[in-house]
């Protein structure tokens, strides 16, 4: 399955990406903002986002709705440490799948990626 | 001092350092400091709040301690003039600013990208018309401190009198 990790930073990225990798997702594409991810769309194609909340030049609330003005269904899974309900609330309404707030464990993280592609699968 | 504003940033420097790297810490006695900063550190992760609450919040290290914590971060010793290394301290600090304001609740408050400062013995002053509270943090990676400077016409705006948990150092 193809995932697109999009967030500032590459710590993050490479703790989602061993994350996922010992899920026996290996076929990963990295972005630091919401303008690289766009960029990276059509080329890479994703099955799964896991995006940042905030970063720069494109946060990842915009980047979402830009996503889905498009018209593109891609599961997205925002990976944050925005936990207020508010903007749990305004995320999903934006498009969001799923959320994971910042700091998570392996398990948690996991979960949330099964559980969304799950759902996707059945709709 | 209200200790509705402290209690959030323990809060969150225990639990990301526990559910991040497995890591215990432990909280000695918060105390307000002069914005005149007494203690240096080696290397420091510093971000702002803006909205309701306006301030900044530090996450400082000695270098043994910020290498330390850094490989038990990421799982690999990484070189602390590297870009990764304080990616990785930037993003502890995100994580740990970012806990605490969720706790603010009804507050509206949002928070920069953050910045790290590398630099034997640096000393960060906080802005002179801000109340620093200094936190002291124990791991087995080592001593660090969180200290968070509010600006004090955001305390004013929303602070309400409960509990007093610091004393004037």
């Amino acid at each position: 399955m193809r995932i697109m990790l999009v967030d500032d930073s590459k710590t993050m990225r490479n703790i989602q990406r061993n994350i996922l990798g010992q899920l026996g997702y290996s076929e990963l594409e990295e972005a630091c903002d919401g303008q690289d991810a766009l960029s990276k769309l059509s080329a890479f194609n994703p099955e799964l986002m896991l995006v940042d909340w905030n970063m720069p030049t494109m946060d990842g609330l915009t980047f979402v709705k830009n996503v889905r003005q498009q018209g593109i269904k891609t599961p997205i899974i925002m990976v944050t440490t925005e936990s207020e309900k508010a903007r749990v609330i305004e995320a999903i309404k934006a498009g969001v799948n799923n959320y994971v707030v910042k700091p998570f464990t392996p398990e948690q993280l996991s979960e949330r990626v099964t559980e969304t592609m799950a759902k996707a699968a059945a709709a | 001092m209200d200790a509705s504003y402290i209690t959030p940033y323990i809060d969150a420097t225990k639990n990301v350092f526990m559910t991040m790297m497995g890591v215990s810490v432990t909280i000695g006695k918060p105390q307000i400091r002069d914005t005149i900063p007494t203690e240096a550190f080696d290397v420091s992760g510093i971000i702002g709040m803006s909205g309701d609450v306006i301030g900044t919040v530090m996450l400082s290290f000695p270098l043994e301690t910020a290498r330390q914590v850094v490989a038990t971060f990421t799982g690999s010793e990484i070189d602390v003039n590297s870009e990764d290394f304080g990616d990785a301290v930037g993003e502890l600090i995100n994580m740990i600013t970012g806990g605490a304001k969720a706790k603010f609740e009804g507050k509206l408050v949002s928070i920069s990208c953050p910045s790290v400062v590398v630099g034997e013995g640096h000393k960060i002053q906080q802005p002179s018309d801000s109340i620093c509270i200094h936190i002291p943090c124990s791991s087995e990676c080592g001593d660090f401190a969180v200290e968070v400077a509010f600006k004090k016409s955001s305390i004013e705006n929303v602070g309400k009198s409960s509990q007093t948990v610091v004393s004037a150092s």
